[in-house]
């Protein structure tokens, strides 16, 4: 990360990006990174999610929480579009070693503004190297 | 430099809270702005004024109280995280019916939302994390 330029305007968008490593259910972390994705969208900034490790269970298709007793909310990330949020960087390794793929996830679009309103996907599968070029260019990095 | 800096786990399970501090101590040291402390997830406990941990032990909850008081700095606990664990100031103790004297949150510490969070990730020149 370069040093933040003096006279960066104060209205200037940061790069903000939450990193997603928990699985969904089992402990509060995927919860609670969504809520701070939520209020964060307000705030007109450059937004990015990226989920490694357990993470990438957080997009797992048909999740089914009612033998936990818990509230599901997997169906939240497929909202994120409307709000801005349309660029979901998924860790290639991390899906290879959970035997997973891309068709194990669920569907995430967003309607391109710049582009006619086109639908496009907001998954990007990313290696961990081109995740960690990613990294990189982000002025604000939250870890969950 | 303007530092701010997220506290995501809560006292004695996790160190988290204790590096945060020390790190904050530093930067004030070498003549750091740290502009808001942010405590979110389990941290949302660091804000509790009932803990009582051994004699023998650090509190970390009155480490933080203590370095807020000597450097004016912002301890901001998340309204929604704190609800759920327990954490009330008066205002939320009184709305939530919780009775006189069930308000909890330590000195130095107020209760806010997480537009809190970003604003100070918008603001600063570094946001800090601490977390597991």
């Amino acid at each position: 990360m370069s040093e933040p330029a003096k006279d960066a305007g104060k209205n200037a968008p940061k790069k903000f990006l939450y990193v997603n490593r928990k699985a969904p259910y089992g402990t509060i972390y995927a919860l609670e990174a969504l809520e701070v994705v939520l209020i964060g969208a307000a705030f007109d900034q450059d937004v990015s999610l990226a989920f490694l490790d357990d993470g990438v269970f957080q997009l797992f298709k048909g999740q089914d929480t009612k033998g936990i007793g818990m509230k599901g909310f997997s169906n939240t990330y497929r909202a994120l579009g409307d709000y801005g949020v349309t660029k979901f960087y998924v860790e290639k390794e991390s899906l290879q070693s959970r035997g997973l793929s891309v068709d194990d996830l669920q569907a995430i679009t967003y309607e391109d503004e710049d582009d006619e309103y086109k639908e496009k996907p907001s998954i990007i599968v990313v290696s961990r190297s081109e995740l960690a070029d990613v990294m990189a260019k982000q002025d604000v990095i939250l870890s969950f | 430099m303007k530092f701010s800096i997220l506290v995501n786990e809560g006292p004695y399970t996790h160190q988290a809270s204790d590096t945060a501090l020390h790190f904050t101590k530093a930067a004030l040291a070498k003549g750091h702005k740290v502009s808001r402390v942010f405590f979110y997830n389990d941290g949302v406990n660091v804000g509790s004024r009932l803990t009582v941990p051994p004699q023998d032990d650090r509190n970390v909850q009155k480490a933080w109280s203590e370095l807020a008081e000597a450097h004016k700095l912002d301890l901001v606990v998340c309204v929604a995280a704190a609800q759920r664990r327990g954490i009330l100031d008066e205002s939320e103790a009184k709305r939530h019916g919780k009775g006189e004297g069930s308000a909890n949150l330590a000195p130095g510490f107020r209760i806010s939302g997480l537009g809190q969070l970003i604003e100070m990730g918008v603001e600063s020149d570094r946001l800090v994390v601490f977390g597991d």
